[in-house]
């Protein structure tokens, strides 16, 4: 029997604290891949509000009923002649309705409310000249305000870029929970294995070879966990309602094409993770065994 | 091969021996006998590195103990076989794995052949597949023996190795352990059992130490 071969069977596989160490990385591990996913989505989330926004913007008119529709028209007529809009659209009173209903509710009155007329602007990847057109607004018609969607914009990504923080801070804190949980794992693996060690250092075993015997255990049940761990979350994630299927908060959470890759590291990092901290606590408590 | 110089071993309560000179030559046969309490075990554990002195100087296979690195020690525990009363093996393994581990453990080969004389020697060839916890105390001690000679070690070091055997088995256990001395091994074997020791002086060519007082003493011929 070789020396590879006695250093897998010299520790009992059997144990409670072997198994809590695989089921420890199972919980984190799928923790750990919620906070990915949460992290990804987020991104794309400040990602896609800042597109969407980006090349957006409004022009609210307000005036008496005598002079809207000719300023509707001066507006109109201004933003076809202005570089940097691409579109501009005349929003129908009817989808003016629609936008007020979901705040307002059915029941009001709004065809005799004096509405401000909006138009939708789709600006070029360049965009207009912000402040000129602003001013040429206000002089050919005063009851125009042109909204660029910045102070919306902003918090809204400030918004999911904390959130993209706090998935990162979650991750942080898995890893160093698992490597806290795996480092007591190993403390008690080798004290409820205190024979085997005295064993191994009278016949004349080498520290490196008892410390490799209770890391590698300890390294296998934690990627296995991990594995485990991971392929149910990454199942659940899966099985989670997609876009436009009602639930519109989970709708966006999970990963994109390639990113489903991602979760696959947290094995290989649990992997690390384990055989660092069972190779650092079996190290230190060895120093102790004579 | 183990020599002691001017040792003192302290537990705590004071000193369990004081000012300890001997020398355990290669091919010597010892038994280290003296009242319960006195200081046989601390006196074996030094000898194998288990336990270091509180001052005096131990050197085993002419390396001082105390400033001996961790693999060092590893290494020389190669080379001396320890056998104790209540000897430990790995339950999980079977015997033969357990008699195996200190080749195994070290990276070193042992042959079918020799493997299969030395369970042959011990008598113990039925039992190569069982379990530790199935063998009587006799086998135990057996298996014990097997293990810390299956590397040749130079020196064997036996505490109270018959404790727990009735006569018939202690004598075939003290059999065996003149037959390795006679192959070259030194063996030292902590007893307090006299007329082990007598039989084994009408075999063998042994010397008697004796802690008793504190001090270790060469014992005479009252035994």
């Amino acid at each position: 029997m070789s020396q590879r071969t006695i250093s897998r069977l010299v520790v009992p596989r059997s144990g409670q604290n072997t198994w809590l160490v695989s089921v420890g990385a199972a919980a984190m591990c799928f923790l750990a891949v919620f906070a990915m996913a949460l992290s990804v989505s987020a991104a794309r989330l400040a990602q896609g509000w800042g597109e969407a926004l980006a090349q957006t913007a409004t022009v609210r008119i307000t005036a008496p009923a005598g002079e809207i529709e000719g300023q509707t028209l001066i507006v109109l007529e201004v933003l076809r002649t202005t570089p940097g809009i691409a579109e501009a659209v005349l929003l129908a009173p009817s989808a003016q309705a629609e936008l007020l209903e979901a705040w307002l509710g059915p029941d009001l009155p709004l065809d005799t409310l004096a509405l401000p007329r909006l138009i939708e602007l789709r600006e070029t990847p360049e965009g207009p000249d912000r402040e000129g057109l602003r001013l040429r607004l206000q002089a050919e018609a005063p009851g125009a305000v042109y909204d660029d969607h910045t102070r919306w914009r902003a918090p809204l990504i400030e918004a999911a870029t904390a959130l993209r923080g706090v998935a990162l801070v979650s991750l942080v804190l898995i890893g160093g929970v698992m490597a806290a949980m795996i480092t007591l794992a190993a403390s008690a693996a080798m004290a409820s294995n205190r024979q085997v060690i005295s064993v191994l250092r009278l016949v004349g075993a080498r520290d490196r070879f008892i410390a490799r015997a209770f890391v590698r255990q300890i390294s296998l049940r934690t990627g296995l966990g991990a594995l485990l761990g991971t392929a149910i979350a990454v199942g659940t994630l899966l099985s989670l309602p997609g876009a436009g299927e009602g639930m519109h908060l989970l709708a966006g959470l999970g990963f994109q094409g390639s990113g489903w890759f991602l979760p696959l590291a947290l094995p290989v990092i649990a992997l690390i993770l384990a055989y660092a901290a069972s190779l650092a606590t079996a190290r230190r408590v060895l120093k102790g065994v004579t | 091969m183990i020599a002691f110089e001017n040792v003192t071993h302290d537990y705590g309560g004071g000193p369990l021996f004081r000012d300890v000179t001997v020398r355990l030559d290669p091919g010597s046969f010892h038994f280290l006998t003296g009242p319960s309490g006195a200081g046989k075990s601390s006196f074996v554990k030094m000898c194998y590195g288990e336990l270091v002195p509180t001052s005096g100087v131990v050197r085993l296979l002419d390396r001082e103990l105390t400033s001996m690195p961790r693999d060092t020690l590893a290494e020389t525990r190669q080379r001396i076989g320890v056998v104790h009363q209540n000897c430990e093996f790995l339950d999980h393994l079977s015997v033969g794995q357990n008699v195996s581990l200190p080749m195994t453990a070290t990276g070193r080969a042992v042959s079918d052949d020799e493997f299969n004389d030395l369970l042959s020697w011990v008598g113990l060839s039925a039992h190569t597949d069982a379990l530790p916890p199935t063998l009587s105390g006799g086998e135990r001690q057996r298996a014990a023996l097997a293990r810390a000679i299956i590397s040749a070690p130079e020196m064997l070091l036996a505490d109270e190795p018959t404790g727990n055997l009735d006569w018939e088995m202690s004598q075939r256990l003290l059999k065996l352990m003149i037959e390795l001395n006679r192959t070259g091994t030194a063996v030292l074997i902590a007893t307090h059992d006299l007329n082990l020791i007598r039989l084994a002086k009408s075999q063998v060519s042994a010397r008697v130490l004796r802690i008793a007082g504190k001090t270790l003493q060469t014992a005479g011929t009252e035994l």
